[in-house]
């Protein structure tokens, strides 16, 4: 299979700060990607990297195997759905999408028929002679997909697209966003600081830490098994346990991580602690301990037994569900 | 301890913020009355009186203004020699608009998308920095530059250029011993009085253009000309058209520069200034006072036509 981006050793420095810091990278075709981490990792200045807005200080990036380094960004044949959107406010939504088919020379009447394809594609059939002002957020990140998808790019880039819309519309978007991905057999690579977005999106994922990839990896390889205790932090809801707390538990000396759901409660154990909080989640209760001062969250499903806040408790779990990983 | 859901009211302020709250429009009325009556009545109150001059007429033999409404005087604009000023002035202005928009452009564009910091600041300093002399000096100083033993002829002697200026003296219409008696001169000092009221309103205008639009226009595969002439130009010409405001009816107003500077050709500002002091012609200087507001208002309808504004 053809690797859709590489990256080999790519830097970005910024004077002093390694925003982009010896990055390998490889995107298969036909993927959908995610960047993920926190704000100032890294992975917004990677895909700009791919799409032209910022140039390597060092290293070689390669689109289907074409190394892109003086290639400008209107020559690559990659799109991007911008995180403000980046609609021109002056065009109606027509003129929007259609505007990279006229900057090629295409027909008005071509354009607009191809324009008009693009927004069916995405829903928004009778909204041509609008404005985007007059659009709400949902609909004007649709024409921002339709505009980025009519130059049949062969990379999709989406620099945070859902952040500025609320829950269930970003619910709403993600499933449509994964279906339009199967349905155009595109490679998607998608940016994003919402690891639920990131795990239940992308086919595989790349966790950004100070300019790094601290982790690469399928959603399951990244959630049961974080190579670094970053990863496991970030990507959230698992506990990390210090070495001294997993060598008490049982475990050798050294960080490791444990999921909620592969923790249950025990009225005694080498290690006993105080229940110091209670979420109730529906399915289940999150019961969190403090252990040697570390807190450990158990997942009792519904149903069982929960104990009050305050009394003492211990933990079980099976050994295979202890993960052991980097201190970094 | 118990405390009143009621607060007592301490003082005046208190009592009247109290008023204000109950009747919001008090407020605005208050703060709205003088602005309005000076801008109503002695501004345009005064323009209305100019406006009813010119329908008056000027008796030939007395020289005493007739109070009856006629349309004689407007008729007298379309002389000849009257028309002439007409021309002579919209044509100034309009280059002088021109030039300045194509002046100030890459300046106003530079600070807005790239200054940063102290270079910004460099930029308001140099900006308004000759606002603050005066306006006198500068045209006076002009007159010396643009002179022929002035620094521009200097320069063009030293180095065996001087065909170039005198080249463009020859052309018919821009004739004049020198840059400081031709309507070139006039034409340049023009430029350098009002390109800071073109400068500063295009600069806003682009910095109100977010960068991720310039983006997304190459992203999508525009060139630099393109995405100058479908994104940036569309969206700074809100910018462009309030400057052009500036630069335009400045110049059609102006009475001093072309006094000064060039070949003593009457511009409108100057008819006027002769006409209702020398010639004592209150009803003519009125209606040559009329003309620039009529051509602002034509100039703004059709840039408004035009789809200038839609941007805003």
């Amino acid at each position: 299979m053809t690797a859709a981006v590489e990256f080999r050793n790519v830097s970005r420095h910024f004077g002093n700060v390694k925003a982009v810091d010896d990055v390998d990278l490889t995107i298969a075709e036909g993927s959908f990607f995610a960047m993920l981490g926190p704000s100032g990792s890294g992975k917004t200045t990677c895909l700009r990297l791919i799409s032209g807005f910022e140039k390597p200080t060092g290293g070689a990036i390669r689109i289907f195997g074409e190394d892109v380094s003086s290639t400008p960004p209107h020559l690559r044949n990659v799109n991007t759905v911008f995180q403000d959107y980046a609609l021109f406010p002056h065009l109606n939504v027509r003129d929007n999408v259609a505007y990279g088919l006229m900057v090629k020379g295409m027909g008005r009447a071509a354009r607009h028929a191809k324009a008009e394809e693009m927004l069916a594609l995405v829903k928004l059939d009778a909204y041509g002679d609008r404005k985007p002002a007059q659009l709400s957020g949902g609909q004007r990140q649709r024409v921002a997909l339709a505009r980025a998808l009519v130059n049949e790019p062969r990379v999709l880039l989406l620099d945070e697209p859902l952040g500025a819309l609320d829950l269930k519309l970003r619910e709403a978007m993600q499933d449509e966003l994964k279906a339009l991905q199967h349905k155009l057999g595109l490679t998607f690579v998608f940016v994003t600081h919402d690891q639920h977005e990131a795990l239940s999106m992308a086919d595989s994922l790349a966790v950004f830490n100070e300019g790094r990839i601290a982790q690469i990896g399928t959603p399951q390889d990244i959630y049961d098994r974080p190579a670094t205790r970053f990863v496991a932090d970030f990507v959230g809801s698992s506990n990390v346990l210090p070495p001294d707390l997993t060598r008490a538990l049982g475990g050798p000396a050294e960080w490791a991580s444990l999921r909620p759901e592969a923790t249950r409660l025990a009225a005694s154990g080498p290690v006993m602690g105080p229940v110091t909080a209670l979420r109730y989640l529906g399915s289940g209760t999150r019961v969190v301990l403090e252990l040697q001062g570390t807190e450990v969250a158990a997942l009792v499903p519904a149903g069982q037994p929960v104990p009050a806040e305050g009394t003492t408790a211990a933990i079980a779990f099976d050994k295979g569900a202890l993960h052991l990983m980097g201190a970094v | 301890m118990t405390s009143s859901a009621i607060l007592p009211a301490k003082g005046l302020a208190d009592r009247l913020t109290a008023v204000f709250w109950r009747h919001p429009r008090v407020l605005l009325a208050i703060l709205l009355t003088p602005p309005l009556l000076w801008l109503g009545v002695v501004y345009l109150g005064s323009l209305a009186a100019l406006l009813l001059q010119s329908f008056y007429s000027i008796d030939e033999f007395s020289g005493v203004v007739k109070q009856e409404v006629t349309l004689k005087t407007y008729a007298e604009l379309l002389r000849p020699s009257n028309f002439d000023i007409l021309v002579r002035t919209v044509t100034m202005a309009a280059a002088v608009t021109f030039a300045c928009a194509v002046l100030a452009f890459p300046i106003a564009y530079y600070a807005a998308r790239y200054a940063k910091g102290h270079w910004k600041a460099a930029f308001y300093l140099g900006v308004m920095l000759p606002l603050w002399s005066s306006y006198l000096v500068k045209v006076y100083a002009w007159k010396l530059i643009l002179a022929k033993e002035g620094i521009i002829g200097w320069a063009a002697e030293r180095t065996h250029t001087s065909w170039i200026i005198e080249g463009l003296l020859s052309i018919p219409g821009l004739e004049g011993s020198s840059l400081s008696t031709s309507p070139l001169g006039t034409f340049m000092v023009f430029c350098y009085i009002w390109l800071p009221y073109m400068i500063l309103p295009m600069q806003a205008a682009l910095e109100r253009v977010p960068n991720s639009m310039l983006e997304a226009s190459a992203d999508l595969g525009a060139t630099r000309a393109q995405t100058f002439r479908t994104v940036i130009l569309p969206l700074a010409l809100p910018g462009v058209i309030a400057g052009s405001i500036f630069t335009f009816s400045l110049t059609l107003g102006d009475y001093i520069i072309p006094q000064i500077i060039g070949n003593s050709a009457n511009f409108i500002g100057m008819a006027v200034y002769q006409l209702q002091g020398t010639a004592g012609n209150i009803p003519l200087a009125a209606a040559f006072a009329v003309v620039p507001i009529l051509i602002m208002l034509v100039y703004l309808t059709i840039a408004r036509r035009m789809g200038a504004f839609d941007a805003l």
